[in-house]
């Protein structure tokens, strides 16, 4: 780990901590209630601001884990710094994608 | 964390045992049981083989080695010098801690009347307890950990203030004799060898707080890089068993503060 990788790692963990908050809050939020998939997806679609919110968390979390997972590797496994870089890149962006897929599929009109 | 190191020394064959017999009769005479000491012999594979060692009042383990060396086997290869924990030579692995010999007293680190007695963990073994010790000042070099006056002789000498932050921060860390037992000490060394270790870390941090040095820009650069302070996961290891009482993880900490600032600031 370099300082520029321990900056973003930070940088995201800091971003995630009010994230993580409003997302556990909405999880009780929508359970208590009853809500119905139906009832979550009408005030979801077309909403730039949870499009804004969980998007954000995506770009947190595919940078967050992906830097950790490099880290992991460079430490536990025979990986060198480059091929454990470019194995948590496609990491990374894997959660990207996965990620960026579900927000499109709630926040779409 | 983990304090107990996982041994990267290879056992070759059995241990054997070595016997006081033919040790003078004076150097016995205030023996009131044997202790049982297991050292390692040999280089990276070897085996420990076992000797019994009269048991006295006030000795150290360093004094157990010795006693070993001078009458039971005079191949035995350690290596020491002041015997009053200044130089920092002595540190070994003593029942599974990489210790100060000189200054640890038998009595505090026996169990069961046996010590078992290895050279430290994370270097190469030159031969038997005495570890190879230059991967760990090769790092010292590559933290910079060589102060760079920023004045001649010829200047005025600069005046340092005791009650300075800059000058608190450098005294906590500056005592550092070198042993070696953080470096052994440390899970990070040991996962990767690219790693700086605390000892050349905390050597970075007292120099970084030294206003009379000049090379910080390249010292930060150097720190900050892929095996610097950003790799330390905090596990303590190094202040728990400091001789010295430092505190490294706090001067790591302190150089990571540093770094990131220097990084946001484009300064490195």
């Amino acid at each position: 780990m370099n300082v520029r990788l321990y900056v973003w790692q930070r940088l995201t963990a800091a971003l995630m901590v009010p994230l993580v908050l409003v997302h556990v809050a909405v999880i009780f939020y929508a359970t208590r209630e009853g809500m119905t998939a139906a009832d979550i997806l009408a005030r979801t679609r077309g909403s730039i601001a949870w499009a804004s919110f969980y998007g954000a968390f995506v770009v947190a979390v595919a940078i967050h884990a992906a830097i950790g997972v490099r880290n992991v590797l460079t430490e536990w496994s025979p990986l060198k710094d480059r091929s454990a870089g470019i194995f948590a890149s496609a990491f990374g962006a894997l959660l990207f994608l996965l990620g960026a897929r579900a927000v499109l599929a709630v926040v779409l009109p | 964390m983990r304090l107990r190191a996982r041994s990267q020394r290879k056992v070759a064959k059995e241990t054997t045992e070595v016997t006081t017999e033919g040790a003078t009769k004076d150097s016995m005479s205030d023996t009131r049981s044997d202790l049982t000491v297991s050292l390692w012999r040999g280089a990276q594979q070897g085996r420990y083989e076992s000797y019994k060692v009269p048991w006295r009042e006030n000795q150290t383990v360093l004094d157990v080695v010795t006693f070993v060396q001078r009458h039971l086997d005079p191949t035995l290869s350690y290596r020491f010098a002041c015997r009053v924990g200044m130089c920092g030579s002595c540190a070994m692995t003593v029942n599974g801690r990489p210790r100060w010999t000189c200054r640890t007293h038998v009595s505090s680190v026996v169990k069961d009347g046996r010590l078992e007695i290895a050279p430290l963990e994370n270097l190469p073994i030159i031969k038997d307890l005495a570890a190879d010790m230059r991967p760990f000042f090769d790092k010292w070099q590559r933290a910079k950990g060589a102060f760079v006056p920023a004045r001649t002789r010829n200047d005025e000498i600069e005046r340092i203030r005791p009650d300075s932050t800059a000058r608190i921060a450098a005294d906590a860390a500056i005592e550092c004799i070198n042993c070696g037992i953080c470096y052994a000490a440390c899970d990070t060394v040991r996962w990767s060898s690219d790693y700086l270790g605390p000892a050349a870390l905390n050597r970075a941090w007292t120099l970084v707080n030294d206003v009379r040095d000049d090379a910080n820009a390249e010292r930060l650069q150097a720190v900050a890089a892929s095996g610097g302070c950003h790799a330390c996961h905090s596990h303590q290891s190094c202040q728990e068993l400091c001789p010295q009482r430092l505190n490294p993880t706090a001067s790591i900490a302190g150089l990571k503060r540093r770094t990131m600032w220097a990084y946001l600031k484009g300064e490195i």
